[in-house]
């Protein structure tokens, strides 16, 4: 691709971006979210069409001018949302839209199921091809959208942030299939805003930044550092600087708290912790340990089986979010998308969240919309979020910028008590090195913050203490100085302590 | 503290791609503006016309007829007299009125469901609370001898549109608790109002008249004098318009106050929008599903209230049977979009429909049993056409497919 150019009414996305990839390797295409990284790879595959440039195929100029072009000539696509019908089996995904047909009608089921199995054999693909979409595991659903791609003949493979549904183990799985596709001499552009998994991959990486290519660079002698910097174009701080916590009084504490899950399983069982004014408690812990129960109960959006929570002078039984609201604790909540933020609400709404039904928001229910302006204005500039004003709806934000948003809204309403719940999911360098920078700024302030993550990379360069949660109960604490190793141990349940 | 993030806008393609189907339903209806809706009545009424044509007659001689049976050729021979022997003019001027006595029913049952909507829910219902806030404003109609006009008035409409509130009430009280689905338990509400209806009003029932030549009839007792909506337009004795449509505008203008200006109205959105944000926010989803379904109900009993003390006076079991306006709410909510200005439009095209079409069709235009039915036929092509508004929005960016700044819908399309 060479020179392309692509406008959206008030935003170039492409700047005369140019790309090569050779036959049979792996090309990271890496940038920040909005870069536009997906816009070219949408053009690459024809959904676009450029402004400007060109598109070389083995040397030859080639015009896209639907998806099915691409296809037709080799380029073949896996989107970071499925498009697999959920009731067909695998085969039947696999062959649709290009059939092997008998008696001129019919679906030929059993070459379907035959010829996917031979090309599962070929990739060394674990999936099995009479099994039901719905059935399967997120990995293998993936596994089945790179084989409708390779059933039709692609020798370019674009993955769109492939990882971002994928656990580790997934992961790992997904670049052992990809390792086997260049041996085949396919070539693989795999688009992503992880470092890490880019310098395991990628034999090329090119780096986008604001639309226009900056780089690219062989995986030798590239860092995460170097990348990171090329990214954000400036120095990124990987490790969040932050000088020792200076602890107060215990502002947020938790006592024999017990909850259980909607099915009625006990998934907090007995949980008791403080967190004092001035330092960052991180929770560590696998998905599913009872974290997201234990937040909710804290947070009353879920009922407690029993137990006491205090903030600050305040102690709570049962509370309900206005309790704990109005008790002093902020939330910025894991799913932001689900609880955080209301997509349809402006942002100026969304900033009211908590705060609609009191002066200066409103006034014996009669609401202020201007006022609900005015505040968004100082926080959108305060907390530095981009791609719209206080009217823009909340949805037509970036992960990242959404996340500001509700990082604003729950700073500005100055808790005792701050709960930041996988605060950086899915986000880029940047936005990640944002809010980390914030969260330790609001812990100098004085704040108590339960920090509750699932990257162990986060808790570590956060936490002034760590808390280790496995089946429901807290089997670790650390202060001082501790190898990662040791709470992976711990995480697991390896080491499990007898609770006090 | 400068961060140099992303600084590019999404376009509507990929936020459409990216979020979740109502956002996507909502992105689509922001970005299909006025011109969908618009579209839809254009194409229903296109559909319409060729159901005429089926009969063998013309189509545009028949919505020529419609639009002057409405009373919609007033504006070339504006006249405030209304008495049917003064020619044309007058005629019109009738036909005005009547048409905007089904535009004042039908602003009040079409925000009974656009409130509900506004919260996430769909109240079919409508027609049962105004069955039930025309039992109560007559019973309350032919009570109290005596009282003032002003107060009987008010007590009447307050008696009926709370009456329509509770029997709403019931519906988000059940969901409330017990997760009933609300589309179902109205449904049900609607028939128990229907036979509560028919049996109050039938022979021998507690609200039939006590006029003995009327004994084998099943209708109510006219109303008191001092309990009739004074009339602003028109002769009391032709059936004028009523102040009802003084109320059903200041209801569409309390509408637009309280989803807009109130942390009442606040509420019912964001929990419409996404109730587990909502109740993030400190908001009771349960108490807003109540409530939002009781002022939903309080609308349609406020249609049956200025019904009774407006024109009908008085009612049976007939009427009953045929009574749709509660049903066509739905679809003036659903064309109106649930705003309030959407929801004043809707219900005068419908308005307008459904009286135009029981005048001046004569049958050299339409076969008479098919005219009043060209009313039902394009309501249901637009509720139809509303809920594939979706495709017709797609038809209409497929549109700029042509031109090099594409649209991404293709993806969009196979996602599951």
């Amino acid at each position: 691709m060479r020179g392309i150019r692509k406008e959206f009414p008030g935003v170039v996305a492409n700047d005369d971006v140019s790309l090569d990839v050779r036959r049979g390797e792996v090309h990271a295409l890496l940038g920040e979210n909005g870069a536009g990284k997906s816009t070219l790879m949408n053009i690459l595959y024809g959904l676009y069409r450029p402004d400007a440039g060109e598109i070389l195929l083995n040397g030859k100029r080639v015009v896209f001018s639907s998806a099915s072009d691409a296809i037709e000539a080799g380029i073949g696509m896996v989107h970071q949302h499925f498009m697999l019908i959920p009731v067909m089996t695998v085969a039947e995904n696999v062959v649709l839209g290009t059939e092997p047909v008998k008696d001129g009608v019919l679906l030929d089921e059993g070459a379907a199921e035959r010829r996917v199995a031979d090309m599962a054999k070929t990739f060394k693909f674990a999936v099995e091809p009479g099994a039901l979409v719905e059935d399967i595991g997120v990995g293998q659903q993936q596994r089945v959208e790179i084989m409708k791609a390779l059933y039709r003949n692609a020798d370019i493979l674009i993955l769109d942030e492939p990882t971002a549904v994928l656990t580790p183990q997934e992961a790992s799985d997904l670049f052992e299939v990809l390792r086997t596709l260049r041996r085949e001499g396919i070539s693989i552009v795999f688009i992503s805003h992880k470092l890490k998994e880019v310098l395991e991959i990628a034999d090329r990486i090119t780096v986008l930044r604001r639309g226009k290519t900056i780089e690219t660079v062989p995986r030798e002698g590239a860092t995460e550092e170097s990348l990171a910097r090329a990214m954000v174009g400036r120095e990124v701080l990987l490790r969040v600087e932050k000088k020792p916590a200076e602890v107060g009084d215990v502002l947020l504490e938790v006592e024999d708290l017990w909850a259980s899950d909607d099915r009625g399983i006990q998934k907090v069982r007995g949980v008791s912790f403080q967190v004092r004014a001035g330092e960052i408690v991180g929770i560590a812990g696998v998905d599913g340990n009872g974290q997201t129960e234990l937040i909710e109960a804290l947070t009353g959006l879920r009922r407690a089986d029993s137990g006491v929570i205090r903030v600050g002078g305040h102690e709570l039984q049962h509370p309900t979010t206005r309790d704990s609201l109005d008790a002093g604790l902020g939330h910025i909540p894991e799913d932001r998308q689900r609880h955080g933020l209301v997509l349809e609400f402006s942002i100026a709404e969304n900033v009211a969240l908590h705060d609609y039904a009191t002066t200066p928001d409103s006034k014996l229910g009669w609401l202020f919309p201007k006022r609900l302006v005015e505040r968004a204005k100082g926080l959108i500039k305060e907390f530095d979020v981009r791609g719209g004003g206080p009217l823009t709806p909340a949805g037509a934000l970036s992960g990242g910028n959404q996340q500001k948003l509700v990082a604003a809204r729950e700073i500005s309403r100055d808790p005792t008590a701050l709960i930041a719940a996988q605060p950086t999911r899915g986000l880029d360098v940047g936005a990640i090195e944002y809010l980390h920078r914030r969260l330790v700024a609001e812990r100098d302030e004085g704040r108590a913050i339960l920090l509750v993550s699932l990257e162990l990379d986060e808790i570590f360069s956060l936490s002034d203490r760590i808390l280790v949660i496995y089946e429901g109960e807290i089997v670790g604490e650390h202060t001082g100085e501790v190898s990662e190793e040791q709470i992976g141990f711990e995480m697991l349940g390896v080491q499990k302590k007898v609770p006090a | 503290m400068t961060e140099p993030k992303k600084d590019l806008v999404q376009s509507p393609e990929e936020a459409a791609s990216s979020g979740t189907l109502a956002a996507r339903l909502s992105l689509s209806q922001r970005a299909g503006g006025v011109a969908v809706p618009l579209a839809t009545v254009i194409l229903a009424f296109l559909i319409g016309g060729l159901v005429v044509l089926a009969t063998g007659h013309n189509p545009l001689l028949a919505y020529r007829d419609i639009f002057n049976g409405a009373g919609l050729n007033w504006i070339f021979h504006p006249t405030t007299n209304t008495a049917i022997d003064g020619g044309v003019p007058a005629q019109a001027a009738f036909n005005l009125t009547q048409t905007l006595l089904q535009t004042s029913t039908l602003i009040l049952t079409g925000l009974a469901v656009a409130f509900a909507f506004r919260c996430g829910m769909f109240n079919i219902g409508g027609q049962g609370q105004y069955f039930i806030g025309l039992v109560v404003a007559n019973w309350i109609g032919i009570s109290l001898a005596g009282l003032n006009s002003f107060p009987h008035i008010l007590l009447a409409i307050a008696a009926a549109t709370l009456a329509g509130a509770v029997w709403a009430g019931i519906a988000g009280v059940l969901k409330a608790t017990t997760g009933a689905h609300e589309v179902i338990s109205t449904i049900m509400l609607n028939w128990i109002a229907y036979y509560l209806a028919s049996w109050l009003f039938g022979v021998g029932g507690p609200l039939h008249n006590t006029d003995p030549t009327q004994a084998t009839s099943p209708v109510s007792n006219p109303i008191l004098e001092s309990a009739k909506l004074p009339v602003i337009w028109g002769s009391t004795t032709l059936q004028g318009l009523s102040a009802g449509f003084l109320i059903a505008i200041a209801a569409l203008v309390v509408y637009w106050a309280l989803i807009n200006r109130t942390t009442l109205g606040y509420e019912v959105r964001a929990v419409g929008f996404n109730p587990d944000a909502a109740a993030y926010g400190g908001i009771n989803v349960k108490k807003n599903i109540i409530r939002a379904m009781a002022i939903s109900g309080a609308f349609a009993g406020l249609a049956g209230g200025i019904d009774m003390l407006g024109y009908l006076f008085k009612y049976g079991q007939l009427d009953v049977q045929v009574s749709q306006v509660g049903f066509i709410g739905i679809a003036v909510a659903l064309l109106g979009r649930n705003t309030a200005l959407g929801v004043f439009l809707g219900a005068f095209i419908f308005g307008g429909l459904l009286y135009g079409t029981t005048q001046g069709l004569t049958s050299n235009v339409i076969q008479p049993e098919l005219s009043q039915q060209l009313t039902y036929i394009i309501q249901g092509l637009v509720v139809l056409f509303i809920g594939a508004d979706i495709l017709i929005l797609y038809v209409w960016n497929s549109r700029k497919r042509l031109r090099p700044r594409g649209a991404a819908r293709t993806p969009a399309k196979a996602v599951y």
